[in-house]
């Protein structure tokens, strides 16, 4: 374990991945004190529309609205960030407890599962989300709670996969020996040990999820105007092509950024974990 | 292989079951429901409305609801006579608005009958005639982002395990993440920006063909320049699955002993890597068939959107949009269907060329 973070903090790649996705949070949450310094907000429609980068008063032009894209590029971060994380966050808490309980007990309960996760991987994942957020009123509680709930099959069958190998070994078998509740020996024996599993699978969907949120609110299903997210900024920016290229660059590049981190990230933990990684 | 192929037919039964339960509970948990689709029109009157939702059923209870979508209510609710009013009911009441007469026969003929129901829009037609309408654009596709993927994503993959470690290696390897963070629609929108009318002005801005007043779109090879932009944007997911897929299968490969026979007897390094290695290596990639199906119908929802291509992928982002629940449901059954499809095609064609695999 200590092995392993020693190892994380010395690649370079990873640590640089962190520092982009910092700076980037920071900037997304620190909107209010950037909109003060540079004396522009979100909303208001100030000045003239499409009016080009570097432009006086606005850095990064603005909008067919007239609206400062800076402003709306940090007010979209704070959404798609949170929608990320939090999606991920509760499809990893779905997908860890589904997985410990099926792969520890085993049997009927096991094969329900193994059945319903089968299921729902033969259709494409996206089309169900897709019309959950559109039918059921598309906002963001509704993205976190659809891509939470549909998107932990994944994790849930690799914890699943690991408990079933891990439930056999000695630590186990003596835990249970001296009278350790079930409860217990899952919490406290079997979960710490995929520990690795666990993060590395975190910040893989966290970024697999910003981009199905982009890609939700980009066909116009996902967080409604006027509140801006990334994925929603380039749903109208098509018909602006000659007006204005950088609405179009700007917030499909912040998310491409955004999700190689976190998949940089991704590999740094694995490579770090992997015990066969020679230093 | 056939007793493998009935058993996995059968198998599929159950997930096809359950797939309907959970889309017809989200489709039940809709506010509004289909009648609030279908009147969206403020000239509508309570009536109609209300004549409308005893015509469709939607105030039975949800079992039956469902039991109609699934084997449809030709026979719950029939003409038994032939006097054209019906006159004999099963599960729903033969008059479910109250007003004193019963309601027409049923007509339709449930899904498990082929019946999908027609759509609220494209002009009321049958659901599967739009599908299969949609189908050839879909398919076309498709099956140019697989072969671009493969095209591409094989030679790299090979390239890359033979010089393992090296700068190529690594350069795939930083690639297939790229490839994989890259929004599709994003890169979309940048390809049109730049080779399309506003940019370079070298490629058209999106659909299947130019405007043609009688017919269809011409073969393809007449119109490959509106093939090409989307075509790029799907396979580029592909490159980078096929390519890291195939340097691992590659890889595997050339641990085997009879690499190092190979290698013993002095046979050149090309000869060992493209004859002995490859050609086994290969046979991996057809257990990518199955999740290639779900990632081309998944794709396509969203580059058929940024393109303008009359698709499938279109078609389940309108219908989705516009609450056109007949089209919705028939739309994720046949994506289920063809899910499963892929995933048997790829297990026979995985028995079929490898030897070593028996299907049971």
């Amino acid at each position: 374990m200590q092995l392993a973070l020693r190892r994380f903090l010395r690649d370079r790649l990873s640590m640089a991945a962190i520092g982009v996705l910092l700076f980037l949070a920071l900037l997304s949450f620190g909107a209010p004190i950037i909109n003060a310094l540079t004396n522009t907000n979100s909303r208001s429609i100030a000045a003239d529309s499409f009016l080009p980068p570097f432009s006086p008063g606005h850095i990064l032009g603005t909008d067919d609205l007239g609206r400062d894209h800076l402003a709306r590029l940090l007010e979209a971060g704070q959404v798609s960030l949170s929608i990320g994380f939090l999606a991920a966050l509760l499809s990893l808490v779905i997908g860890v407890t589904i997985g410990l309980i099926a792969g520890f007990i085993g049997g009927r309960l096991d094969d329900t599962v193994i059945w319903f996760i089968t299921t729902l991987n033969s259709v494409p994942l996206f089309f169900i989300i897709l019309i959950i957020a559109a039918f059921l009123s598309p906002n963001a509680t509704t993205l976190i709670l659809a891509l939470g709930f549909f998107g932990w099959t994944g994790t849930a069958r690799l914890v699943r996969g690991e408990t079933f190998a891990l439930r056999e070994r000695e630590f186990v078998i003596s835990a249970r020996a001296i009278g350790s509740s079930r409860l217990r020996i899952m919490y406290s024996h079997i979960l710490p040990n995929q520990l690795s599993i666990i993060l590395i699978n975190l910040a893989i969907d966290i970024g697999i999820i910003i981009l199905v949120e982009a890609a939700l609110s980009f066909l116009g299903v996902g967080v409604q105007p006027p509140q801006a997210t990334w994925g929603n900024m380039l749903t109208f920016s098509r018909s602006f092509f000659s007006h204005g290229p950088h609405l179009v660059f700007w917030p499909g590049f912040l998310i491409f950024i955004t999700v190689l981190c976190l998949y940089v990230l991704g590999d740094g933990l694995r490579d770090a974990f992997d015990p066969t990684t020679i230093d | 292989m056939t007793k493998f192929v009935v058993r996995r037919i059968l198998q599929a039964i159950p997930t096809l079951f359950g797939i309907s339960l959970l889309v017809y509970a989200i489709m039940l948990a809709t506010p509004g429901g289909p009648v609030a689709a279908l009147t969206f029109s403020p000239t509508v009157t309570p009536q109609e409305r209300a004549a409308l939702a005893a015509q469709l059923g939607v105030n039975d209870p949800y079992p039956v609801q469902y039991l109609r979508w699934l084997l449809g209510d030709d026979w719950m609710r029939f003409d038994s006579d032939g006097d054209g009013i019906s006159d004999t009911a099963y599960l729903i009441p033969l008059d479910a608005d109250g007003d004193g007469e019963p309601e027409p026969p049923g007509r339709r003929r449930g899904i498990l009958r082929g019946d999908f129901g027609s759509s609220f829009f494209h002009g009321k037609r049958h659901v599967v005639d739009v599908i299969f309408e949609r189908l050839g654009a879909t398919f076309e596709l498709g099956i140019a982002s697989l072969v671009v993927g493969l095209t591409i994503g094989i030679p790299v993959g090979v390239l890359a395990a033979v010089n393992r470690g090296g700068y190529f290696d690594n350069f795939t390897r930083v690639m297939a993440v790229v490839f994989n963070a890259l929004p599709s629609f994003w890169l979309g929108l940048l390809l049109l920006l730049v080779f399309g009318g506003t940019g370079l002005g070298l490629l058209p801005m999106g659909n299947r063909c130019g405007i043609v007043l009688v017919g269809g779109c011409p073969p393809f090879y007449e119109r490959l320049e509106y093939l090409f932009l989307p075509t790029f944007v799907i396979a580029v997911g592909g490159v980078a699955a096929y390519s890291r897929f195939m340097r691992a299968s590659l890889l595997d490969v050339s641990g085997q002993d009879y690499i190092r026979t190979a290698r013993a007897k002095g046979l050149s390094g090309r000869m060992v890597w493209f004859r002995h290695g490859l050609r086994n290596a290969l046979i991996p990639i057809a257990t990518l068939l199955g999740p290639t199906v779900t990632g081309v119908l998944s794709g396509a929802a969203i580059t058929e959107q940024v393109f303008s291509w009359p698709g499938v992928g279109r078609l389940v982002v309108s219908s989705i949009t516009q609450k056109d629940y007949p089209t919705v449901m028939a739309v994720v059954m046949f994506a289920a269907i063809a899910t499963i499809l892929g995933y048997l095609l790829s297990d026979m064609l995985y028995a079929l060329i490898d030897p070593r695999i028996r299907l049971r």
